[in-house]
């Protein structure tokens, strides 16, 4: 099951293959994109290939694996790898990893390339030069792309393209990753004959002294107008106060756009699926296989498919962020507070992420280098409010949350919203603190590059984002449609007896299993019909809400379902009941994806089991705790 | 927290926010540290200069210096490595 869950993300490299263009030929030569981090390499990567790449992992770790293929202007066909950024090829994180194994021929999966295509920033020759004269140690035929020229003119750096090529022993081009045509010139020398592998240097020479020599003698600055323009810049945004005050303020926009720009893009959505149901049922006959499309697959599908405004708009933000180079500012002003909980502002990147959803922030873990890092990050994410949590959040704080205002400004309603998400963040960084306990010791580094600021390309943001539209909605089409489809079956079958009185789910394998949970779960305040809504919950956090629908069979159409639902839910469970369900869903792990994701992450069925026991059994306790003190305070 | 060998020679974290100063040496914890190794790869070798940008919000940790074009992260104890000399 784990694995089926993600398996739009994991092929087979022998298989990997554009869908939509005929198959490459086995002949067709096998190139590798190779370059230090922030060296546009990704971007550059799009121009090349287009739409016509495939994105999987590494068979047994879960770094990003991309191919594409290119076509060179003449017809040649070149299968293209974009390799993990790296500055080293004495790798310190996983990531860096799978490059050192890829390019040294080591990788168990992966043959060795017959082409480098070695990527260095045209603006930082200084730092990525030293990378690229060690994979020229290699004995690979090697092409040297000087990315981001348009920049490099701006600063006014003047580089003798043929005589670094001469040095270098290898072709030399210039590129501009972030614009339409701006790799022409490589593909143009994909037409030329490989090129003989560069003469390596002798060994044990001082790669930053070469570096130096080479500059010295082929980089020429004009003037330097531009170079500080950074400088400035960092001292606004890693400013003592300003810093923090700035990011805030982009925090607290961020997620306010979220929820505010999200809205009618998902009420529109929600009325379309609505109309798709409505129409679809009158087209059939009714009976079970109305009821299985209706209910199952597009009302099941619909609840699920109505998340995806408010996660490209998460997703938007923190492309934008990253694109631009703030991030890493953020994760450097954070490092402190990070560090107070035994973590470093490098899983501030991946835990921000968790908050649209913990799939990409667990697997934005990867560039954690130190692995207990990497691991306690991960633990974590799943407690990150992510956005499947809201409905079931929203619905239960409209139901017995009272719309009084607080001190004249806030509303009630809101701030037991904003407390849930504090009390997210501070219980992640509780548990964080007593993981990491006692190995304070050990050293784990922040150590990272502060890249600098660019304009966000829209083409790169635009192509992020359509990717990740296209990952999440063939999630739903397959496994979310495929679990609903289940939890329908084991709701509706056995079919009551006839004659019999109450509703049909109290026979059903689902209603029976609900009211064997409640041995568990009457303490903690839950009635059966919660007990049988946490059941396709387990799969997605957001089904709670219709599942809720269903058992108390209100009305047809989601939307209703939810407005009606409230005043139902008011009338029938006590505030304590309401309250427990609430600290319910802040801890447990009620996201199917999200453990096949910590799986594949941790590549350990262990880890997995860990993070359910400990996240199921603090929901329990949190809500054990919070229902006994309601019921002791008369909430009961 | 500054080691003073003599006038002008300290350790990278001891330079105060905007001072310029140039390598020295960086310092092996052990033999095989893979911070210092990894300071070394990313350009932190002698002859070149060091400038402090900024301090972290919170206890003046991390640091952000530039090397060349280049801005890092780090924090105190990992720049503690790095010897300078302040020009």
């Amino acid at each position: 099951m784990a694995d089926t869950l993600l398996a739009e993300r994991v092929v087979d490299p022998a298989v990997a293959r554009p869908d939509e263009a005929p198959p490459a030929p086995p002949s067709a030569l096998r190139a590798a994109l190779v370059g230090n981090p922030n060296c546009g390499k990704t971007a550059l990567f799009n121009l090349l290939t287009g739409s016509r790449q495939k994105v999987a992992n590494y068979a047994g770790v879960t770094v990003e694996r991309k191919e594409g293929r290119v076509v060179s202007p003449e017809g040649r066909v070149i299968r293209l790898l974009d390799l993990p950024g790296a500055y080293s090829l004495d790798a310190t994180s996983p990531d860096e990893a799978v490059t050192r194994d890829v390019v040294l021929g080591r990788h168990r999966s992966e043959p060795r390339p017959e082409l480098l295509v070695c990527v260095v920033d045209a603006t930082n020759l200084r730092l990525h030069l030293r990378f690229a004269l060690e994979l020229r140690q290699l004995g690979l035929p090697m092409l040297l792309v000087l990315n981001m020229m348009d920049e490099a003119e701006r600063q006014g750096l003047v580089i003798d393209m043929p005589g670094l090529s001469a040095a270098l022993t290898m072709p030399v081009v210039g590129a501009v990753g972030v614009r339409r045509g701006g790799a022409d010139a490589l593909r143009d020398s994909f037409d030329r004959p490989l090129p003989p592998a560069p003469l390596p240097l002798p060994d044990g020479i001082d790669l930053h002294a070469e570096v130096r020599r080479l500059l010295a003698a082929h980089l020429r600055r004009t003037d330097g107008t531009r170079q500080h323009v950074g400088d400035r810049l960092d001292r606004v945004f890693l400013h003592p106060v300003l810093g923090p005050a700035i990011l805030l303020a982009v925090l607290f926009v961020m997620f306010q756009t979220v929820f505010s720009w999200a809205q009618p893009a998902m009420d529109g959505l929600q009325a379309a699926m609505n109309q798709l149901g409505a129409l679809v049922g009158q087209l059939l006959p009714d009976g079970i296989l109305r009821s299985l499309i209706v209910d199952a697959v597009i009302a099941g599908a619909g609840t699920v498919v109505v998340y995806l405004p408010q996660i490209l708009i998460l997703f938007l933000w923190i492309l934008a962020l990253e694109e631009s180079g703030y991030l890493p500012r953020a994760a450097f002003l954070l490092d402190r507070i990070m560090a107070s909980c035994g973590l470093s502002g490098r899983s501030f990147i991946p835990l921000l992420s968790s908050f649209a959803c913990a799939i990409p922030g667990i697997m934005a873990t990867r560039t954690i280098t130190n692995p207990r890092d990497r691991l306690v990050t991960i633990l974590i994410a799943p407690l990150m409010t992510c956005s499947a949590r809201l409905p079931v959040y929203t619905l239960l704080i409209a139901a017995f949350i009272p719309a009084h205002r607080v001190l004249g400004i806030f509303g009630l309603q809101g701030l037991v919203l904003f407390g849930l998400y504090a009390f997210a963040i501070v219980s992640g960084m509780v548990l964080a603190k007593l993981m990491t306990r006692g190995r304070a010791a050990e050293e784990h580094p922040l150590l990272m590059e502060l890249p600098s600021y660019r304009r966000p390309a829209l083409r790169n943001i635009g192509f992020g984002l359509w990717q990740r539209a296209t990952m999440f909605l063939s999630r739903v089409g397959t496994i979310i449609v495929t679990l609903n489809v289940l939890l329908w079956a084991l709701s509706t079958f056995p079919a009551p007896p006839p004659g019999a009185a109450g509703p049909a789910i109290d026979y059903s394998f689902a209603g029976r299993i609900g009211h064997a949970m409640m041995l568990v779960f009457a303490p903690i305040g839950f009635n059966w019909q919660i007990c049988v809504s946490l059941i396709p919950g387990l799969a997605a956090r957001e089904v709670a809400v219709s599942a809720l629908a269903t058992v108390y069979a209100v009305g047809a159409s989601e939307d209703d379902a939810a407005a009606k639902l409230a005043p139902l839910l008011s009338a029938q469970w006590s505030m304590a009941t309401a309250l427990s369900l609430l600290a319910w869903y802040v801890f447990a792990p009620q996201c199917l994806s999200t453990l096949a994701v910590i799986r594949r992450e941790t590549g350990s069925v262990r880890w997995v089991l860990v993070t359910a026991a400990y996240l199921f059994g603090l929901a329990y306790l949190a809500s054990l705790a919070t229902y006994q003190i309601a019921v002791a305070l008369g909430g009961g | 927290m500054a080691v003073s060998d003599d006038a002008g020679v300290v350790l990278l974290d001891a330079l105060p926010r905007g001072a310029i100063a140039v390598i020295e040496s960086v310092d092996f914890r052990t033999a095989d540290d893979p911070v210092a190794r990894r300071l070394v790869e990313l350009g932190f070798v002698p002859g070149e200069t060091v400038q402090m940008i900024a301090h972290g919000p919170f206890g003046a940790d991390p640091l952000a210096v530039r090397l060349g074009g280049t801005r890092f992260a780090l924090r105190r104890a990992e720049a503690a490595r790095v010897r300078v000399e302040r020009s």
